[in-house]
């Protein structure tokens, strides 16, 4: 299975935006090989969650570890059968490590959109 | 010509100045612009008010017809669509009616339908022909509807007073790009100076003539006044910061009808600005 993490350009922090992520790593949990591919919805004028989610969906991930999600984006990714969990600190390691142990809950709460507001 | 009234916040009294000054001119369209919040019909209660409904078009898919090649997903710069499920997924309320993704297609599975956004009202006053817009609560632009109101106010050969809605934003140029001259109005604090600095930069990127009306003046020096002297920037009128127009304006009166030093003050004014336009 392949599990999507979105993460700062230094591979190892996890971003604390899903859609305007610099990258986002996806593992193959069988064989731990991990890809590192740009965010193509990055520097997206609007609607980079959707595009953000479509890119995860594209690279056939059935999982997404992320401290937070929005509305839209969750509507693709629950489309296309991704199970989102929720990180809880920024780093991308100890996450895999926790998601394997099936340590990590369900991340539940999406977030209307934040635009202009500054999120908690 | 027509005049747009405008301001860097909400509150500084564009209402109240586009309100009286159309009724002392008369003869005018006052058309309310501030479609998240409009309040103009609260002071001139205007009769025979006919509504008409706003669209923008909105795509819809025949999935029967869609392959999945997902054209349109790659095409929409809004990232309005997603393609999962082997379905396509469309976000509205991210949609900005382009047409972009109906004409990409290249199974012709895209048609367009119409989705309501809000609606403008028409009628009467005393005086003056009214315009209000009103945008739909969840709906993201007004902008369709303020260019509706900017297509009747051209197509009706009258002169308008437009009350703008506030901040210097897409909707605000929208009605800035039609006047002959602005009216900012503005408040003597320095928050209130800070936010009209915005409109001003604003007004000069459009190249139109302006001038500021100072509301909720006192005679103490204020950080508004003491700009608009470094620039050179006309005050058209300053309105005092008095109980007695506030209380009546909170009722939904229109203080040039009923209070004869306020007439006067925008008598002034309209003088002043006749001879800015040259009229």
């Amino acid at each position: 299975m392949i599990v999507a993490v979105p993460v700062y350009d230094d591979d190892k922090t996890i971003c604390v935006s899903f859609g305007r992520s610099p990258e986002f790593l996806f593992m193959d949990t069988e064989t731990k090989e991990k890809t590192y591919l740009k965010n193509p919805a990055a520097d997206a004028p609007g609607g980079a969650g959707i595009k953000a989610a479509q890119f995860v969906v594209d690279n056939k991930a059935k999982a997404l570890l992320t401290p937070r999600c929005g509305e839209n984006a969750a509507n693709v990714l629950e489309g296309g059968e991704v199970i989102l969990y929720k990180t809880t600190s920024t780093d991308t390691d100890g996450e895999l490590k926790k998601f394997a142990n099936g340590e990590l809950e369900a991340l539940s709460n999406f977030h209307a959109g934040f635009h202009g507001k500054q999120p908690n | 010509m027509n005049i747009a009234v405008l301001s860097g916040k909400g509150g500084t009294g564009k209402t109240f100045v586009s309100v009286n000054l159309a009724a002392a001119m008369g003869q005018q369209i006052y058309a309310d612009c501030d479609v998240e919040a409009p309040n103009g019909d609260l002071f001139f209660k205007p009769e025979n008010v006919k509504e008409t409904k706003i669209f923008v078009k909105v795509p819809v898919f025949d999935e029967e017809k869609c392959n999945g090649c997902k054209k349109c997903v790659d095409f929409c710069n809004f990232n309005a669509l997603a393609y999962v499920k082997n379905k396509p997924l469309f976000f509205p309320s991210v949609c900005h009616s382009c047409g972009g993704c109906t004409i990409i297609c290249p199974e012709s599975a895209i048609t367009e339908i119409d989705r309501t956004v809000g609606s403008v009202f028409q009628g009467t006053t005393k005086k003056n022909t009214f315009m209000s817009g009103k945008l739909n609560i969840g709906e993201a632009s007004g902008m369709p509807i303020i260019k509706e109101i900017m297509n009747r106010i051209t197509d009706s050969n009258q002169d308008a007073i437009i009350d703008c809605p506030p901040g210097s934003g897409c909707m605000v140029m929208e009605t800035v790009q039609n006047a002959d001259f602005c009216i900012l109005v503005a408040e003597p604090t320095s928050f209130g100076c800070h936010n009209l600095r915005m409109v001003v930069d604003l007004v000069r990127v459009f190249n139109k003539p302006f001038a500021v009306v100072l509301n909720k003046g006192t005679d103490e020096i204020n950080p508004t006044e003491e700009f608009l002297k470094d620039e050179k920037i006309p005050l058209l009128m300053k309105i005092p910061f008095e109980s007695e127009l506030a209380n009546r304006t909170a009722k939904g009166e229109i203080a040039v009808e009923n209070l004869p030093w306020v007439k006067d003050l925008f008598d002034q004014a309209i003088d002043q600005l006749r001879k800015k336009v040259g009229r």
